[in-house]
């Protein structure tokens, strides 16, 4: 019995210590937000001594935060909402009618998993289409950039919503889009939470296409704003850290309120295939 | 007949046309614009043959050591996420109760949901070469002599970054390893047991094979993220100092602030390669193999 306990013990240890290394780089920011310009010169791990609040509110006013956050928020929800609906009207056709053509489509699709982005020839497009450095453009974009994991994502769980549902709807005198919005649209929910909240983080995270299509900065979104507001004042790690904090503030929330959705999703596309 | 009408083929539209227009339209018309000389100097676009791909390919030009960071970010990041990711796992799932597992995966997986440009930037106040954590803590524990200059010695650079990239993404190597491992059995390890195998057999015969397909495919979604990766390097060490973190898509974004469209359209060509490459093994891997519940 003894020394199975000293394995649980030192099990127990070493999980607690890469816990300990996985946190310290949050604890900083959240500790270094609230000092004094002065005390957060080395981005220590020391407490504060006073709780500057007036952080915050400096952070709010030069970085132009109310503006960006706005702007993360219309993206991230814009985007999510198109490139996950759309997904799941494709997906649902794709599997439930997989003639050769569809099947093909499927695949062709889910190769966008590993396509790049050719900024280049993106542009002339973006210009064609006038979507270049405006809001539209940019959650469109994004839309598009979610389709393919998206696709693989609801693709795998349509097959269980049973098709005799499909012929009740169809015998009731549903038309085809109102058998999908009514009765396998909400019957697809638990998959479109997971794909929504995994969209949804992508694009809130994401730093790569604003830095190329939006210049204008009354457009940028969070991560845009705080490399920006790093750029000048990275001597002042209080109000770079109140920056990063008031940034990943919602991350965190999400993470930790649909953890379950977003773990689910991710292993439900490894292990259950 | 009856399947056509009930499932139209417009619900696939909206999807396949944003696909078409902003992800392969650009990928295939880049492919031709790779052999030309277009830049935004000049409204002129005209067909140089093979000189970007020559510009690329000159030994001693910083453009190779794009393809050798690249690869090898890819090949370390993949490699210690999935060693680091795996032991995780195993831990997780056979040291500790389920509660305190829970507890744990949160807090593992926590640095993977942040945003990657913010990530870069605590560590580059952490990798500061005199007031950095991680120096003053190695010099406060007398070992000093392992302090390192991390970002601005060109010998260790991409090193460090690599370390930076595997502390983020391992908890997502575990999770679905985790996921993977609690599908397996126990009966399968009591039997074993019987039988008279050892841990390490145990491991060998029924932990591994069963959680192949999972490492099989973050192996793979590894390497593509690798392949891509940015904003880590970009936001750390802008593949400096000199060349020596610099990635194909950190090279990409130089030429097209630039102006060096069609240099930069050869780089993502040789990207579109690579990629499709890999990507052919994903769809194999992810073929959509029958739910068995």
């Amino acid at each position: 019995m003894q020394p199975k306990r000293l394995q649980i013990a030192s099990a127990h240890v070493v999980a607690m210590l890469v816990c300990l290394i996985m946190v310290i780089p949050v604890y900083l920011i959240v500790t270094n937000a609230f000092k004094s310009s002065a005390q957060a010169s080395s981005m220590g791990i020391a407490l504060p001594t006073t709780l500057q609040l007036v952080n915050f509110s400096t952070v709010i006013d030069k970085g132009k935060l109310v503006t960006s956050f706005f702007n993360s928020v219309l993206y991230a929800s814009g985007s999510t909402i198109l490139g996950t609906l759309f997904s799941a009207m494709a997906a649902y056709v794709l599997s439930r009618n997989p003639t050769r053509l569809n099947r093909f489509l499927y695949f062709f699709l889910i190769m966008g998993i590993a396509l790049p982005v050719n900024f280049f020839t993106l542009t002339k497009i973006m210009q064609i289409t006038h979507l270049i450095n405006t809001k539209a453009g940019i959650i469109i974009l994004y839309s598009a950039t979610q389709i393919p994991f998206s696709i693989f994502l609801i693709y795998g769980f349509i097959d269980s919503v049973p098709r005799e549902l499909d012929e009740a709807g169809i015998i009731d005198g549903c038309g085809p889009l109102q058998l999908f919005s009514r009765i396998i649209l909400p019957l697809l929910t638990p998959v479109l939470v997971t794909t929504g909240i995994l969209n949804f983080l992508g694009v809130w995270n994401d730093f790569l296409l604003p830095l190329y299509y939006l210049n204008n900065s009354a457009n940028w979104p969070m991560t845009l704003a705080v490399y920006n507001f790093f750029g000048q004042y990275q001597q002042n790690w209080n109000l770079v850290s109140a920056d990063i904090l008031l940034t990943i503030l919602p991350v965190i929330v999400i993470y930790l309120v649909g953890q379950r959705f977003i773990l689910s999703g991710l292993s439900s596309g490894a292990v259950k295939g | 007949m009856k399947l056509r009408k009930q499932y139209p083929f417009y619900f696939v539209l909206f999807a396949l046309v944003l696909y078409v227009v902003f992800l392969v339209l650009p990928n295939l018309s880049g492919l031709a614009y790779a052999f030309t000389d277009w830049s935004s100097y000049s409204t002129d676009v005209n067909f140089i043959g093979l000189a970007n791909f020559q510009t690329i390919f000159t030994p001693g030009e910083q453009y190779l050591s794009f393809i050798t960071n690249t690869l090898i970010f890819t090949v370390w990041t993949t490699l210690l996420k999935l060693i680091l990711g795996l032991a995780l796992a195993l831990l997780l799932n056979e040291g500790v109760k389920r509660f305190a597992a829970h507890v744990y995966r949160t807090l593992i997986y926590l640095p993977a949901v942040l945003p990657t440009l913010v990530v870069a930037l605590i560590f580059k106040s952490i990798l500061n070469p005199a007031t950095g954590l991680l120096n003053t803590s190695l010099r406060s524990l007398g070992a000093g002599a392992l302090a390192k200059p991390w970002l601005v010695d060109p010998r260790i650079a991409l090193s460090s970054v690599i370390g930076v990239d595997t502390w983020k993404g391992v908890g997502y190597i575990m999770v679905i390893l985790l996921a993977g491992l609690q599908t397996i059995p126990r009966d399968y390890y009591e039997a074993a047991e019987v039988d008279g195998a050892n841990t390490w057999s145990r491991f060998r015969h029924i932990t591994l094979p069963m959680i192949m397909p999972a490492v099989m495919i973050v192996t793979v979604l590894n390497i593509l993220y690798g392949l891509r990766v940015f904003d880590i390097v970009y936001a750390l060490t802008n593949g400096g100092p000199g060349y020596a973190t610099d990635v194909l898509m950190t090279g990409i974004f130089r030429a097209f602030s630039q102006g060096q469209y069609g240099l930069g359209t050869a780089i993502t060509s040789i990207l579109f390669v690579f990629l499709i490459v890999v990507g052919y093994f994903v769809i194999r891997l992810l073929q959509p193999r029958p739910i068995q519940e």
